[in-house]
């Protein structure tokens, strides 16, 4: 399965943070690669959704929806840069 | 709740024996392929399957070894988190109990690792007593890489998340470490029977 | 219909299918009246939402082949066999249907005046829907550069929107390029195989013309494509993708 990326989670992510985020720029916290969060590489929709960098492929987001409640950890991804 | 959309359905499949369907799924005859990253590729050669952690002594099989290990053929029924199941599935592979034959041990929890960096935790009492194999035929045929290939952990009684893709080994440890998924909010122990889907259920 | 950039709220909203066309035989345009709707940017999508009467849900995104200017929004489906959405919405769904939607979502693959140009539309198999509503918004005001699409499908009658982009091609004067890899007319004389360097060093701006380049189709298409517009030189910043799960192309 290849594949997508931050625009595919464009939806998830406007309903947690309230804005429009695919365009928010950041950095992995691993590398230090910067990028807008449409660019980042996106896996699967569950159990969960993973966005890894583009750079080194550590994981920087993931998206878990715990009984209907969407939660998003941003800990692999500083916002902003 | 949302409107109907007329002729819905979904690719639910109804099912001749409810009782073989845990509670919240539903049957599909497809094989879903769910990822949490890229499919690794690592050369037979370069293959080995590692047990390791609280042990006395550490034990590790290239894959030629491997598959001259005694193996079982099984058709077991599986049961996704996100609500799938499919029934009368059909893995070859090594028995976890075969594995565990010479392995001392005081630990209760083993950690499943892959490559690609996927973990998850099991109760040690979780994988042995014929409920967990090591298996690398799905259906007959050498389990591909998109499913886990060249070789999988299968514990059929308990979600598949915890069927660990690409696997290459078991951390035995004293404490349950929560893996890569539980750690966002799934559960620990994971019976689909009692719905375990997530940490508190 | 009112431009709104971002919504404010993305709520699921309710609209009333109005009609279905068929654009190939696997492709169906389905068009919405939605009551709420605030206006989308060209190359938005929606997340599209159906439930069976157990309560079963399913949740799928679907780029908006409409553009702003248009009187309704439409969307363009290609049917996956093995999909759970897609057949739903290409075999099943009638005019007066109803169809849960929430929208509109994306700000990154998007396209409008304000940004400029040249334009570059690479698309491969139904990636080419968001460039529908682009090209529609770039021909419904004033532009003085032309925009130039490449769109790879695997055979003629997979190509969506053919009377159109025609159009496009001999009344505006948009660059449309088609690049057919599996089976071509004998006559053929667009591009037969698949998009390659050589190709898009034909078709694509030059990378001094600093064009703003939007590629979209399944994700090896796209990274592929990308790869190469950046070895020929196109400024990687200037070079926007979106991948789309299975497609023809």
């Amino acid at each position: 399965m290849e594949a997508l990326d931050g625009n595919a989670i464009a939806g998830a992510l406007f309903e947690y943070f309230g804005t429009e985020m695919t365009v928010a720029r950041g950095a992995c916290v691993y590398c230090g690669a910067t990028a807008q969060i449409a660019e980042l590489r996106v896996y699967g929709q569950a159990p969960g959704t993973v966005a890894r960098c583009r750079s080194c492929g550590n994981v920087v987001m993931v998206l878990v929806s715990v009984r209907g409640l969407q939660k998003v950890h941003l800990s692999g991804f500083r916002l902003g840069d | 709740m949302s409107p109907i959309s007329r002729g819905f359905g979904g690719r639910r499949r109804p099912v001749a024996d409810p009782s073989r369907v845990p509670p919240g799924q539903y049957v599909t005859p497809d094989f879903p392929v769910l990822s949490a990253g890229p499919t690794p590729h690592t050369p037979l050669d370069e293959w080995s399957f590692t047990i390791h952690g609280a042990v006395e002594k550490p034990v590790s099989w290239p894959w030629d070894e491997f598959i001259a290990l005694p193996s079982e053929t099984v058709t077991v029924d599986i049961h996704c988190v996100t609500k799938w199941s499919k029934l009368d599935t059909s893995w070859k592979g090594v028995s976890v109990d075969t594995l565990l034959e010479n392995v001392e041990t005081e630990a209760e929890y083993v950690t499943a690792w892959s490559d690609g960096g996927y973990t998850t935790n099991l109760a040690l009492e979780d994988v042995t007593g014929g409920r967990a194999w090591i298996a690398y035929e799905y259906g007959g045929e050498p389990l591909e890489p998109e499913h886990g290939g060249p070789a999988r952990l299968v514990v059929p009684h308990l979600y598949f998340w915890k069927s660990a893709k690409w696997v290459r080994g078991l951390t035995l440890t004293p404490d349950d470490q929560p893996g890569f998924w539980e750690n966002y909010g799934y559960h620990n122990h994971g019976d689909p029977w009692l719905e375990q889907r997530y940490q508190g259920d | 219909m009112a431009r709104a950039a971002i919504p404010r709220r993305l709520t699921w909203q309710l609209g009333r299918v109005v009609e279905l066309i068929d654009e190939t035989p696997r492709c169906k345009s389905v068009v919405v009246d939605l009551p709420e709707w605030q206006g989308h940017r060209a190359g938005q999508h929606v997340d599209v939402r159906l439930t069976a009467e157990d309560g079963y849900q399913a949740e799928r995104s679907y780029s908006i082949a409409s553009a702003p200017e248009d009187a309704h929004l439409v969307l363009t489906v290609e049917r996956l066999d093995d999909g759970e959405v897609s057949p739903y919405l290409t075999d099943e769904l009638r005019p007066d249907d109803e169809l849960e939607l929430r929208g509109p979502i994306g700000g990154y693959f998007v396209w409008e005046r304000s940004l400029g140009g040249p334009l570059l539309m690479v698309a491969g198999g139904s990636g080419v829907v968001p460039f529908r509503s682009m090209l529609r918004h770039w021909a419904a005001g004033e532009h003085d550069t032309v925009p130039r699409l490449l769109y790879s499908s695997r055979t003629l009658p997979e190509v969506i929107y053919q009377e159109e982009l025609t159009r496009f091609s001999a009344d505006d004067g948009v660059d449309v390029r088609l690049a057919l890899t599996r089976e071509w007319p004998e006559n053929w004389e667009g591009h037969r195989g698949r998009v390659d360097r050589g190709f898009l060093e034909e078709v694509a701006w030059a990378p001094a013309e600093r064009p703003l380049v939007y590629i979209c189709g399944p994700t090896s298409f796209v990274e592929a494509v990308a790869q190469t517009l950046v070895d020929i030189g196109h400024e990687p910043g200037r070079v926007k993708t979106e991948r789309f799960g299975p497609t023809g192309t």
